[in-house]
């Protein structure tokens, strides 16, 4: 039997089986947020500001996910920034100025065409540093470290160095804002789905739990936890649909489409912005691939013992090249968000976000020793760094400070980390 | 006996080297159905480096593997495994981060209809199997990392036994346990003979083998000293092998036997 404790907030926990350290983020985020909405006298709390965080995590939060994957194999990945701006130019390069020579300007496969040049360049390149990796024994700190410098000489080359813009206006969606965003129907319905989905795993994992004769949660832990993430959901809709598109663009928009503006204004809220949903989806793509396939466990199993996993029979290289090239993609998925987000391509897009990737992925939790992390725990760094940042900003920190504030920030959290992990371990 | 039957494994003439130094010279050694083969001599003789030419983890550079008297080509654990040999190694070779359901099924994960992972299924088959070894065994949701040496060393054998091994190789098996856990041990290699499995045993150690096993190969800085029954030769024979390389008389030398007629600068 286990034992249960008489402290409540434990026997929660103990009841709930929740991650501690996914928990303790959560809460780390709150203080961050409470902290900054009390500073900013609100502002930084309004589903304007909110809204607008949710979209600029989202390229960042993409990569994270996929740098836990490369850092629980004991690599790193220096190159992401740059590897973004090589398949960000491609992108854009692609749907500005190939396929319309070829279709003519707003084609309705160039958004999709482009989006899939970008991740096929993104997994080669990803491909060719996870070979060099895995099969020629190079570390990959020298591999990506070169990559960072080569993929941005690729980025700047595509071009000459030109600024490549406007983006094809189906594939501006990718980037949010009034016209990317799927409106306040759709978010509930999304929201709905999810909740539902939420609900569908609790049912399935508990009826799998008495297959096999495990321990079942008791009923209200199941309860207050299923009822905890769909509340988040809900709430995350709330704060999404109360934001509505500026008055300027709604009353245009009406005109166009030949709606009659009522009384005190038009209000059109925004809902879910389009990269946040591409966001969570490869964010729950990813979390499945780590939790629930083969490839998942391998890559969990060479972080923890290469060795143990090479005499277990995998095939412990093609399992780090395909680390990398899922990077690869996962770039490419980034750059079309800030692409797109953008409405053009630059040479320097993505400078510095191979850092805030790796500094997501390990406030999050993923050990740079390897062979632990969690995709949800990078997502949620993610946030954490890009509201630290945007909160500096509304509080009007000057930008060296704000710089500082980050690395600190940086540091502390692994710290915290350690102590955790030694504390646990015990 | 087992003199007219036909041998598990055969390994004839290995060599491999590392650097320039000949790490295991012209070997052979064999193994019957329900034998148990003491593989000894002193650290670095090449015991270890020999099997895991065996189980895939080494290539060799000459040689020939038979398996049921049919050769066999082995270039990575996987070749191994599709055989039927299966290994314990010294390290345990444990993923320390993951479950002991992980461990067992590592490199061979049931997957569900779908292809994902059945982790449920895992467990239950988990517990099945450690519920035999080591009975008080319960934490299955505990990464490897936090168990005893003992519990970590009956997950090893756990995911050894679990498939269906033909050959077991066992490398040091008693090294991190307790007189208790070792007992164990002895019992279960005397278990595991008795349903024909061949076992080798490899220990720089001739008190933990010696009882167990049919016959000794002993190993000398990469060479055979010689093989013999347990029946014909005493512990002090055997460990006159070990330690000087010589042969006693009733013993078939190996390449690797110093010549009773050799004179001292030779022999060292």
């Amino acid at each position: 039997m286990v034992e249960t404790s008489v402290n409540p907030v434990k026997k929660l926990l103990e009841a709930t089986e929740v991650d501690t350290r996914i928990l303790g983020m959560v809460a780390v985020l709150g203080l961050l947020w409470l902290g900054f909405g009390i500073a900013t006298d609100g502002a930084f709390l309004t589903p304007r500001n909110l809204w607008n965080l949710s979209v600029q995590t989202s390229s960042i939060a993409v990569m994270a996910t996929g740098m836990v994957l490369v850092i629980v194999t004991r690599n790193i990945d220096l190159s992401v920034g740059s590897l973004l701006g090589f398949t960000g130019m491609i992108i854009a390069v692609t749907q500005a100025e190939w396929l319309p020579a070829l279709w003519g300007y707003d084609h309705s496969m160039t958004w999709v065409t482009a989006l899939l040049v970008g991740m096929v360049a993104g997994a080669l390149a990803g491909a060719l540093q996870g070979f060099v990796i895995a099969y020629m024994g190079v570390p990959a700190f020298i591999v990506t470290l070169g990559g960072l410098l080569a993929w941005r000489g690729a980025a700047w080359w595509v071009t000459s160095g030109r600024t490549v813009a406007p983006m094809d206006s189906t594939f501006q969606i990718m980037g949010g804002g009034p016209s990317g965003s799927v409106g306040e129907l759709a978010t509930w319905l999304i929201s709905g789905a999810i909740c539902l989905m939420i609900v569908a795993a609790f049912l399935r994992g508990r009826h799998l739990r008495r297959l096999h004769q495990f321990p079942l949660r008791p009923v209200w832990a199941e309860f207050v936890l299923a009822g905890f993430y769909c509340a988040g959901v809900m709430g995350a809709a709330a704060v999404a649909n109360a934001y509505p598109w500026p008055s300027r663009i709604a009353e245009r928009y009406a005109q166009a489409e030949g709606i009659p503006i009522p009384e005190g204004g038009l209000v059109i809220a925004h809902g879910f912005a389009v990269p946040v949903l591409i966001a969570v989806f490869v964010a729950v793509v990813m979390s499945f691939i780590a939790t629930r396939t083969r490839f998942g466990r391998y890559v969990f199993a060479i972080g923890g013992n290469p060795e143990a996993a090479e005499l277990a029979g995998v095939n412990t290289r093609k399992v780090i090249l395909l680390v990398f090239t899922i990077m690869g993609i996962l770039a490419a998925i980034g750059a079309a968000i800030s692409t797109a987000r953008l409405n053009a391509a630059t040479n320097a897009q993505g400078t510095l976000d191979e850092l805030y990737v790796i500094a997501a992925a390990v406030i999050g939790g993923t050990s740079l020793a390897g062979g632990v992390g969690k995709v949800a725990g990078a997502v949620l760094g993610a946030l954490v760094m890009q509201s630290l940042q945007s909160g500096m900003v509304l509080v009007g920190i000057d930008t060296p400070l704000q710089n500082m504030i980050v690395g600190v920030v940086l540091v502390i959290a692994v710290w915290v980390d350690t102590l955790y992990r030694k504390r646990s371990s015990l | 006996m087992t003199d007219n039957q036909q041998p598990l494994v055969e390994m004839r003439n290995i060599s491999i080297s590392f650097g320039g130094i000949r790490a295991v010279d012209d070997v052979s050694i064999d193994l019957y159905p329900g034998e148990v083969v003491g593989l000894l001599g002193h650290n670095g003789a090449g015991k270890s480096t020999l099997i895991k030419i065996l189980s895939g983890a080494y290539p060799m550079d000459a040689g020939d593997i038979f398996v049921d008297g049919q050769p066999v080509t082995i270039h990575n654990p996987r070749d191994a495994k599709n055989l039927g040999i299966e290994t314990i190694y010294q390290t345990l070779a444990l993923a320390d981060n993951v479950d002991a359901a992980a461990n067992l099924f590592l490199g061979r994960e049931l997957q569900s209809r779908w292809g994902t992972l059945d982790d449920a299924a895992m467990e239950s088959a988990c517990r099945q199997v450690m519920g035999r070894l080591n009975p008080n065994f319960q934490r299955f949701k505990d990464p490897v990392k936090s168990l005893s040496g003992g519990q970590r060393q009956s997950v090893a054998i756990a995911r050894a036994l679990y498939f269906n091994a033909r050959i077991l190789i066992m490398d040091e098996p008693t090294a991190a346990l307790g007189p208790q856990e070792t007992a164990q041990v002895a019992e279960l290699i005397k278990h595991l003979k008795s349903e024909g499995i061949g076992i080798f045993l490899i220990s720089h150690d001739i008190h933990d083998v010696f009882d167990l096993s049919d016959r000794v190969s002993v190993m000398k800085n990469g060479k055979l000293v010689g093989t013999a029954s347990v029946d014909v030769v005493t512990k002090d024979e055997v460990l006159g092998m070990i330690i000087l390389g010589k042969c006693p008389p009733q013993v078939e030398p190996g390449p690797g036997a110093v010549a009773t007629d050799m004179s001292i600068e030779e022999v060292c």
